[in-house]
């Protein structure tokens, strides 16, 4: 007989957030990936993020494409909403779904060929209006739920498992989100939770599109010699950029702040950067680009919370939105009737 | 720290709770496993194999086991082992030709054994079928020592007790009943290549206060483990409607619930301290309250009150307990009319018999001194075990003792130094049949402890031996066998496989695994997600991992062998294996050394 569900042991004494939650409240349905599968280790450290930023879970939306990191909204959160869309169009529900209600944290994750590939116009644009939301790229430079194609992530001279070489140089999403305009742009990696951590809750204090490209390994697929995603790999070639600290209430951030940067953000939240290369700047988006040009060795994998703006205008600060989701928004106010568009209509002659 | 060695049996032994609990190791998951699969017999014999009596004792062990019982850890409520082991022997079918038996070819030595109690009868069930020519004396005309005499029929039929200690008499044990050792120095001078001493702990202890020799006809104070064994061979048959007992410890219990059966109506234990110092079992104070016996608390006796030659009350000091000073100090006097007193304050050993000049020593309070490991006396070639060794203990004391005893004797007689013993060993077997099938029922299950069914209190008092306890049903014990968190079935590392994905980490539903640097064990314990509460408990520390140099930490003490760290791993570098002690016997002595 088996049973591969986890039990909730009474006895074993839980932490409890501000809300009297436990961080077993935030998790999800068993993980049905791949056993090892580094999109596990993703979810886990979004429970632990929610958990500690105690967000009530029926204020989480969770969005997903399609692909096995498309499927772990269902291993997070039970208690919150979400949207399984079809391929590569998560962040086009997403952006509806945010245009309707501003109020909810939207977490959507998708992987490298959800993104990269079939979604990568529905990315670009969400980048561009700033939606406030996370946005995950469970990276593993293959296509993994349809048993491991190369990725537009993929390296050039990575190989398959069966040691064929990509031969099409990459996107590098993170390249991507900068050139593009993205608010909050990161690289982690799934088998770094102490540095992935801190990434994914600073996402969520953000105000604006926060890209995070998560380096996670297909155990499946992708994880051999000869591979340039997988966990040996990573280990031996990741260079952490930062050294962050999040404030989750900025006003008791402590310490002095000689030679650090530091960001506020709108939330309330404080980051603080320290020990950073003293060519780089991580407000400046100039200095990441430049920073990161200069480092793009083939054999450096850059990690870290590159670029952080949080003055630019959001989806509903573009668009002049009202503040109150639309659901609490009264129907004469929403649909004012036939002849409020004659009027508006009017306007346009 | 160093990494962890799983290469000694006592690493794996430790976290099957119960069985480190249990002074003969029985291997209590496994039997546990074995009754789930309704294979009676097996689970019967597995357990005879290290209890001996698994019949008697699954209705009467002082259950060291249940209090270190990890599900006590988990929802507060022990797994009811003792009760399970009742269900393995209650319907257990026809083993006799399982049993171990004494070969027609006897090795030539010669071993004599005072009394026929648990422990003597465990030494010849471990040495008659090495071959041994076992002879019992004992003063009595039946076996099983304070099992007969002492324990109630209400709690162990003679039915029980007849069958468990008849198969080893059966063996071929040659039994002197009726026959008193008087000394130790004749019985030297019989020539026996070994003796074993299991006399027990005889005596009662006596309470001289003033008034306890002033009756003048027949006494109504009684000596607890004297009057229950009165009643056992039917000498006593009545008591007084009010009966005082003087003590709160598991003699005590029987003998206000004998009291209950004998025509005592206003029955009242008498505790010097308060609850939390009694020394009976909470299952047995539960049972006896059932039964309408009254407890009071801080009552100190004072004296006998007679009255014309005859015992009338007793009087107590009403005493008040200090907590903060850990002492009591006496705040009244009262005065409790009573028909009888019963005595239940201990017992002691007595050696009339052993002469103090054969060389063998005694120590402290008039015990033997007894080497814990050989349970050899200063006296070469006499071994001590059960309650003659270090005084009063339990059955399964008593049985633990004696097998280490058959250790030594059987060394003893070929000419081994005692103290050369054969080692524990193990065997790791792994349990897992295929994706997500473990060949165990690893789901955790919520259930609480089932409780027994007793005879209702109307009927219950109608004839003295009628046991109170029904057994499990059906339904109960498929439940409690549920329960069980498989402790034997352990979570085996293999480092060199681990890839450091993590997966394990994030299943574990018990938050019992880290991979981090290395540190000092203060130091590291401080690391983990779930605060080590239980240093008793191993802490699991691997070699440096492949990929990282860390090491991979697991504190054995909340995990509850789900077995869902095995299944989440990708390189399979987690198994369950299920954990087999390989406990040393006298038979094993023997392999140890022929070759
Ligand atoms: C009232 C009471 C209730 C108990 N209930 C429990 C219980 O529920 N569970 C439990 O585990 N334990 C219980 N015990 C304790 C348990 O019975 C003993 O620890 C155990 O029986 C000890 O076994 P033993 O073989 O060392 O000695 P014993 O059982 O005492 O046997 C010694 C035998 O030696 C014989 N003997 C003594 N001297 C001589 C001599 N000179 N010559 C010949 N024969 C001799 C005696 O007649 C006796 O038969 C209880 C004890 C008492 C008093
Ligand atoms: C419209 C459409 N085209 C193609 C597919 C087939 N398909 C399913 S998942 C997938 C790629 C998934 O890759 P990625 O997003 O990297 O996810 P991963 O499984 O690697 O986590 C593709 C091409 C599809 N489901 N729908
Ligand atoms: S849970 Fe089962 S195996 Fe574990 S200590 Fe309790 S009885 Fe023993
Ligand atoms: S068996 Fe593994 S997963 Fe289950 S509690 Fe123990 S360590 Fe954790
Ligand atoms: S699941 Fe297996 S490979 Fe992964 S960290 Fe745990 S032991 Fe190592
Ligand atoms: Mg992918």
């Amino acid at each position: 007989m088996a049973s591969i569900t986890k039990p909730l042991i009474p006895l074993v004494e839980l932490e409890r957030n501000e809300l009297g939650l436990t961080v077993r409240d935030y998790e999800g349905a068993m993980s049905t990936l791949c056993a090892g599968c580094g999109h596990d280790s993703v979810t886990a450290t979004i429970v632990r993020a929610v958990f500690e930023l105690a967000i009530p879970p029926h204020m989480i939306s969770k969005l997903s494409g399609i692909g096995c990191s498309s499927k772990t909204p269902a291993y997070f959160v039970r208690g919150a909403h979400g949207f399984n869309s079809v391929h590569g169009r998560m962040v086009a529900i997403a952006t509806g779904a945010n245009a309707a209600n501003r109020k909810l944290h939207y977490i959507g994750v998708s992987g490298d060929g959800d993104s990269l590939s079939i979604g990568i116009g529905h990315l670009a644009h969400a980048i561009r209006r700033n939606v406030n939301m996370l946005y995950l790229i469970e990276n593993n430079g293959v296509y993994g739920l349809t048993k491991g194609q190369f990725s537009a992530s993929t390296d050039v001279n990575s190989t398959s498992k069966r040691g064929e070489p990509n031969l099409l140089p990459p996107i590098d999403p993170v390249m991507l989100g900068l050139s593009l305009g993205a608010t909050f742009v990161a690289r982690g990696f799934s088998g770094n939770k102490e540095h992935l951590l801190p990434l994914i809750k600073a996402g969520l204090e953000h105000t604006g599109f926060a890209l995070i490209d998560v380096i996670s390994p297909c155990v499946q697929f992708n994880d051999h010699e000869g591979s340039t995603k997988s966990y040996l790999f990573t280990r031996h070639h990741e260079v952490q950029v930062d050294d962050f600290t999040l404030f989750q209430d900025g006003i008791h951030a402590n310490g002095s702040d000689d030679g650090a940067v530091t960001v506020s953000m709108h939330s309330g939240a404080l980051l603080r950067f320290r020990s950073l290369p003293a060519d780089y700047d991580p407000t400046d988006r100039a200095s990441a680009i430049a920073y990161l040009e200069r480092h793009k060795a083939p054999d450096e994998v850059l990690t870290g919370l590159f670029y952080v703006n949080e003055a630019a205008p959001d989806l509903h600060e573009l668009n002049k939105t009202v503040t109150e989701p639309l659901v609490a928004v009264p129907f004469e106010r929403l649909c004012p009737g036939a002849s409020a568009l004659e009027e508006l209509q009017k306007s346009f002659v | 720290m160093d990494p962890t060695d799983v290469a000694d049996p006592t690493y794996y032994h430790r976290v099957v709770d119960c069985q480190w609990a249990c002074p003969a190791h029985t291997n209590v998951p496994e039997y546990i496993r074995l009754i789930a699969q309704g294979r009676y017999d097996d689970a019967y014999l597995l357990n005879r194999e290290s209890n001996v009596f698994p019949a008697i004792l699954g209705r009467t062990c002082d259950r060291p086991c249940e209090p270190a019982c990890r599900r006590t850890r988990v929802d507060g409520e022990a797994v009811a082992i003792c009760r399970l082991k009742r269900v393995a022997a209650d319907l257990r079918g026809d083993v006799a030709d399982r049993l171990p038996r004494a070969p027609a070819e006897k090795n030539g030595k010669r071993i004599a054994c005072v009394g026929a109690g648990p422990a003597s009868l465990t030494v010849a069930n471990d040495l008659l079928p090495l071959g041994y020519a076992v002879t019992i004396f004992e003063q009595h005309e039946t076996a099983g020592g304070l099992m007969r005499t002492n324990i109630p029929a209400f709690r162990l039929p003679a039915s029980v007790l007849d069958e468990e200690t008849q198969v080893i008499i059966d063996m071929g044990v040659d039994i002197r009943y009726g026959t008193r050792v008087t000394s130790l120095r004749a019985l030297l001078a019989e020539g026996y290549d070994a003796v074993f001493v299991g006399s027990g702990a005889p005596r009662g202890k006596e309470l001289e206060l003033p008034g306890r020799r002033d009756e003048t006809g027949e006494t109504h104070i009684h000596i607890g483990i004297d009057w229950l064994e009165s009643i056992a061979f039917g000498h006593t048959t009545s008591i007084g409607e009010r009966v005082l007992i003087i003590g709160v410890g598991n003699t005590a219990m029987d003998c206000c619930r004998s009291s209950r059966r004998l025509g005592g109506k206003d029955i009242k234990v008498m505790a010097r301290r308060p609850r939390g110092f009694f020394k009976a079992s909470p299952w047995e104070l539960e049972d006896a309250e059932e039964e309408g016996v009254e407890i009071l608390v801080n009552h100190s006796p004072k004296r006998f009150v007679v009255e014309n030659g005859k015992l009338t009350g007793m009087e107590f000091e009403i005493l008040e307990w200090d907590e903060p000073a850990a002492h009591s100090r006496v705040v009244d006097t009262v005065v409790l009319p009573c028909d009888d007193v019963i005595l239940a304050i201990g017992q002691e050993n007595a050696f009339p018999w052993i002469e103090r000049d054969l060389g063998l020593r005694f120590g402290e309070w008039d015990l033997p001194i007894v080497d814990e490991k050989t349970m050899e006396s200063t006296l070469p070639g006499v071994f001590f075990g059960g309650d003659s060794a270090f005084g009063p203990k339990n059955i399964i004391w008593a049985v633990a003792h004696a097998h280490e005893a058959a250790i030594s004797i059987h060394n003893h007689c070929q000419g081994v130094p005692v103290d050369q013993r054969p080692p524990f060993g193990m065997n790791l077997i792994s349990q897992k049949m295929g994706i997500s099938q473990w060949s165990y029922a690893n789901d955790f299950n919520p259930a609480g402890r089932q409780q027994m069914d007793h005879v209702e209190l109307s009927r219950r008092f109608s004839a003295l031996n009628l046991e109170v306890e029904l057994g499990f049903s059906a339904e109960q014990t498929a439940r409690e066998v549920q329960r069980c968190l498989n402790c034997d079935i352990q979570t085996v590392f293999s480092g060199p496989l681990c890839i450091e994905c993590d997966a394990c980490i994030d299943v574990c539903p018990a938050s019992c695994l880290t991979i981090t640097a290395n540190g000092s064990e203060g130091e590291l314990a401080s690391r983990l997600p779930a605060p080590r509460t239980n240093p008793e408990q191993g802490l699991y520390v691997s070699a440096p991992l492949p990929q990282t140099g860390r090491v991979m930490v697991k504190d054995e003490n909340v995990c509850v062998h789900c077995g869902l760290c095995a299944e989440r791993c990708p390189t399979a570098a987690w198994d369950m294996e299920r954990f087999e002690l390989k406990i040393p016997y006298a038979k094993d002595a023997t392999v140890a050394w022929s070759r």
